[in-house]
């Protein structure tokens, strides 16, 4: 935490009312972290803004006085994207959480950044109607945030990410000024600087707005949970159900940890100690779901499947889902702290990744759970470690070698969590210099002063040379080439 | 080097249960004070996290921990949405006990929670109240004493406290009020249970009916119901309130009191005291000379609901045609976890249809004391409850605290030109099912 230049500050309280500027430092301390804690930064100070011209006009002032800002949905993303920056702003978007507009006949609607992804859907529902993406934590994050990121989630491997469902977005630009991206209708001419801003996680800008598609609520959907008596099996299973020309509206994969984790945490009813699971659902017109569930069975059969039960009514899918997505935060019940990967591999290679993390993790001594995204290969190790007992640098060391193995693998570093800072400087590994030069300039087209969410996605000398959060030696210190005084 | 913690060393909360919270944010959604402000410190997570930096001695007490543990609601909503199980309510009642040793309070504040632990916790006193108010009521009629109530009401935010305290009262029957129920009430039939019955403070001398219900309820089911003369306040709006000594004292009178009777079950049909009650067993750990005492009394306590829902019906029930709501009170849904069993019961009446209304989850304002020392907040998320309410059209609307009871029927109430809603406990509708007689209302 930084002091801020006092007119800047009168700036602040003019445009928002004081009351909706935090200063105090123990309060702005409940803003130095999202959902990934091991980064921590103490903003300036926290903005509160109920409306998209009060982004915009605060959004000016730091322009006006060169400040940075952070923008900030819920908090919940897991690679550091909403870190604060000691002398900038944090700009939270919690209080503009209306939905403006359901169109039931266009199946759009309009949005401010913070309504929750599940609020969508809610919003919709009376019409028949659903929001696609899903990420395990929908019932906290927010449009905005999903826009950020670009978030997947269960259902994307057969309705695609976030920007497969946003078609306009009005957009606060790092000088303050509001321009629309995108438009009401999927056909759009010219560059598609929509897309750009998609996934860009806050460096390019602050949606205010957002108008997503609408789909139709599937007639039919069915769920099984398959156990099997190894993750291999499980995993060809996957490789067989996309072989056969099935798109399942969802194929997520869980290890015996991960199920004992959730299973203490909500009593999903998945059989514990069995080495994976795997929850596959089909949705669309009934007869093509009846039929379609029917192969899928006799696929889990002809690998071993030891159990498979299906999900009987809408409350038993509910219950196999719940254990599924609180997953995550049910790992805190079985270990006191974890991280949480999420590389991609090449669905193929789903079995030997598997393998490998199961080495590199008993070799160091640490327990991995996995949770994934099976059908697109979208991987979620999560390391178990005790900070307690001074496991994390191993713990942290393991964690980036399995994003780096995603890689060597054919693969890539992030499915949907995003880059943010935590694995800003495990770019160089997946892109060349020519190519991170080259979102840099992209950036700079949208934000030549660097004020939007600095330090987050592309490498910087600073960030990579010395990470924040807990001391560890500098590269150059450990080789003995520097001292600290 | 590390600071020492801010908390005194008197049950601080634990390192270990801080270090739950992962920080993933899934209890936002369902904090009420996180719907309306939209703040991370007045979330689960961030009031977690500035309690974690008092621990740890980074902050002290006094200012911001103060207020966001201050403006809580203590519905424990988070405590159910919590994928890693962090015991919120756990850390809450070690926090509040050493915020109000710790940090003075102002003057007026001070006087203003006086008043009501004076009050609140005395069925004597509140009788007395009671019967004030009654005269009160017949005379708020009168154009000068409505004037009078406006002018109060505009004089800041003392005023706004009593204020809500006023707009709150029930009508009161004089009779009910000062009636009690008789020691023993023998099953009909073949006794299947033997239980004890708290009738409660608020809910003996505003809501003696719901007590008159419970008992023949119960005693239609095959219960005999045991009804302790010189019992007292359980402790609970103490002990949400972090009121520790007091609430400890009136655990220790109430497990005297109950213990020694020869019973299957302690019941009340309170949910803020059926929480409380289930709570000694913590409450009371450290002290030897309680801490099993405590432990069996817990084990003992049932919500009303929990008893009836597990007993096969045996007296007949006779048809009540309506659409219902039944609004989980935060202490039975949240912090019981009793949520079926209301509707099970509710549902072995003939004719009845259950309805649920949106958010469920979400605390209505009540909240023990909060309507009261926090009326602002509190009317805000009343108003969302009633609206959420009257968007499921019930012709009845029920739930098994005193409290909630108060709050909604003065935010369902509010919005003039809707149709009255009738409320009541759900014994109540069961009590007029097995009578065969139109639910009273009250």
């Amino acid at each position: 935490m930084t002091r801020i230049d006092a007119t800047a500050q009168r700036g602040f309280d003019r445009v928002l009312g004081a009351e909706n500027v935090i200063s105090d430092r123990a309060r702005l301390r409940s803003y130095e972290c999202d959902g990934l804690t091991g980064y921590r930064v103490i903003p300036a100070l926290v903005l509160l803004p109920r409306t998209a011209e009060q982004v915009a006009a605060a959004v000016r002032v730091c322009a006006e006085h060169g400040i940075t800002f952070v923008a900030r949905g819920a908090g919940t993303g897991l690679s550091g994207g909403a870190l604060p920056v000691a002398d900038g702003v944090v700009i939270s978007l919690q209080r503009l959480r209306r939905v403006l507009a359901v169109d039931p006949v266009d199946r759009l609607a309009v949005l401010e950044p913070g309504v929750t992804n599940l609020e969508i859907t809610k919003a919709a529902a009376p019409y028949g109607l659903y929001y696609a993406p899903d990420p395990s934590s929908q019932q906290v994050c927010t449009i905005g945030g999903n826009v950020a990121e670009n978030s997947g989630g269960a259902h994307c491997l057969k309705y695609g990410f976030t920007t497969n469902h946003v078609l306009a977005l009005e957009v606060v630009l790092a000088d303050g000024s509001v321009v629309t991206l995108g438009g009401d209708t999927t056909e759009q001419l010219g560059p598609d600087l929509r897309g750009v801003f998609l996934g860009s996680e806050g460096t390019l800008g602050i949606a205010t707005k957002v108008t997503v598609r609408l789909l139709r609520t599937p007639e039919a959907v069915r769920t099984l949970l398959a156990d099997f008596p190894s993750v291999a099996a499980a995993g060809e299973v996957v490789s067989d159900i996309i072989a056969g020309g099935i798109v399942p509206a969802a194929v997520e994969m869980m290890d015996t940890l991960a199920i004992e984790a959730a299973e203490a945490a909500v009593c999903a009813g998945y059989t514990l100690g069995v080495p994976a699971a795997l929850v596959v659902e089909l949705d669309g017109p009934a007869q093509e779901c009846h039929n379609q569930f029917e192969r899928v069975k006799a696929i889990c059969e002809a690998h071993g499947c030891t159990r498979l039960h299906i999900a009987a009514d809408a409350e038993e899918r509910a219950a196999i889902w719940r254990g599924r997505k609180s997953a995550f935060a049910a790992v805190g019940r079985i270990s006191p702290d974890y991280f949480v990967q999420d590389g991609v591999v090449p669905r193929t290679r789903l079995a030997e990744v598997l393998s490998r993390i199961g080495e590199m993790g008993e070799a160091v001594g640490l327990r991995v759970a996995n949770v994934f995204h099976a059908g697109d290969g979208n991987l979620h190790p999560l390391v178990l470690y005790d900070a307690s007992a001074g496991e994390t640098a191993r713990a942290e060391k393991l964690s980036a070698e399995i994003a780096e193995l995603c890689v060597e693998l054919g693969g890539s570093l992030s499915g949907e969590h995003g880059i943010g800072t935590d694995k800003a400087c495990s770019m160089p590994k997946m892109f060349s210099e020519a190519d991170l030069e080259l979102m840099g300039r992209v950036r700079d087209a949208f934000d030549p002063g660097g004020l939007c969410n600095p330090g987050k996605l592309l490498p910087t000398p600073r960030l990579c040379g010395e990470r924040p959060g807990k001391y560890r030696p500098h590269p150059l210190e450990a080789a003995g080439v520097i001292e600290r005084l | 080097m590390s600071t020492p913690s801010a908390f005194d060393p008197h049950r601080p909360p634990s390192r270990e249960l801080l270090d739950d919270c992962v920080h993933c944010g899934f209890c936002l959604p369902t904090c009420p004070t996180y719907q309306l402000w939209g703040e991370e410190m007045d979330s689960p997570r961030g009031r977690i996290y500035l309690m974690s930096l008092a621990e740890q001695g980074e902050i002290g007490l006094d200012g911001a921990l103060h207020e966001h543990i201050d403006a809580c609601l203590g519905c424990m909503a988070c405590v159910s949405s919590c994928p890693s199980g962090v015991r919120y309510d756990r850390l809450l009642e070690a926090v509040r006990p050493q915020l109000e040793r710790n940090v003075p309070r102002s003057r007026s504040d001070r006087l203003f929670r006086n008043v009501i632990f004076a009050l609140f916790p005395h069925r004597r006193r509140l009788q007395v109240a009671a019967a004030i108010g009654v005269v009160y009521q017949k005379l708020r009629g009168l154009p000068a004493m409505a004037r009078l109530t406006e002018r109060v009401a505009g004089m800041g935010a003392t005023f706004a406290r009593l204020a809500a305290l006023e707009a709150l009262l029930p009508p009161v029957r004089l009779r009910d009020a000062f009636a009690a129920l008789p020691e023993r009430i023998p099953a009909a039939g073949t006794a299947r249970r033997r239980v004890a019955l708290l009738t409660g403070c608020v809910q003996d001398v505003f809501f003696h009916q719901v007590n008159v219900a419970t008992a023949r309820v119960l005693a239609a089911e095959g219960c005999e119901v045991l009804v302790p003369r010189h019992q007292h306040c359980c402790g609970a709006l103490e002990l949400h309130s972090g009121r520790e000594l007091s609430a400890i004292a009136r655990a220790q009178r109430t497990i005297a009191t109950f213990e020694k009777l020869p019973v299957d079950a302690i019941i009340t049909n309170v949910a803020g005291c059926g929480s409380s009650m289930k709570q000694y067993g913590e409450l009371l750990a450290d002290d030897p000379a309680w801490a099993t005492r405590a432990a069996a009394f817990s084990a003992t306590v049932r919500d009303v609901h929990e008893v009836l829902a597990e007993l096969e019906p045996v007296a007949p029930r006779h048809p009540v045609r309506a659409r219902v709501v039944y609004h989980d009170a935060c202490h039975l849904g949240h912090a019981q976890g009793v949520r079926a069993q209301p509707r099970a019961v509710l549902r072995t009446v003939p004719g009845l249809r259950l309805v649920e209304a949106a958010e469920t989850e979400l605390c209505c304002g009540s909240a023990g004391i909060y309507n009261l020392v926090a009326p602002d907040a509190a009317a805000e998320l009343g108003a969302r409850k009633a609206a959420n309410i009257r968007a499921a059209h019930p012709d009845l609307v029920v739930t098994a605290n005193p409290g909630c009871l108060l709050q909604l029927r003065r935010h369902l109430a509010a919005t003039s030109g809707d149709a009255f809603v009738p409320l009541m406990h759900p014994v109540q509708v069961l009590d007029a099912s097995i009578r065969g007689t139109a639910p009273a209302m009250d």
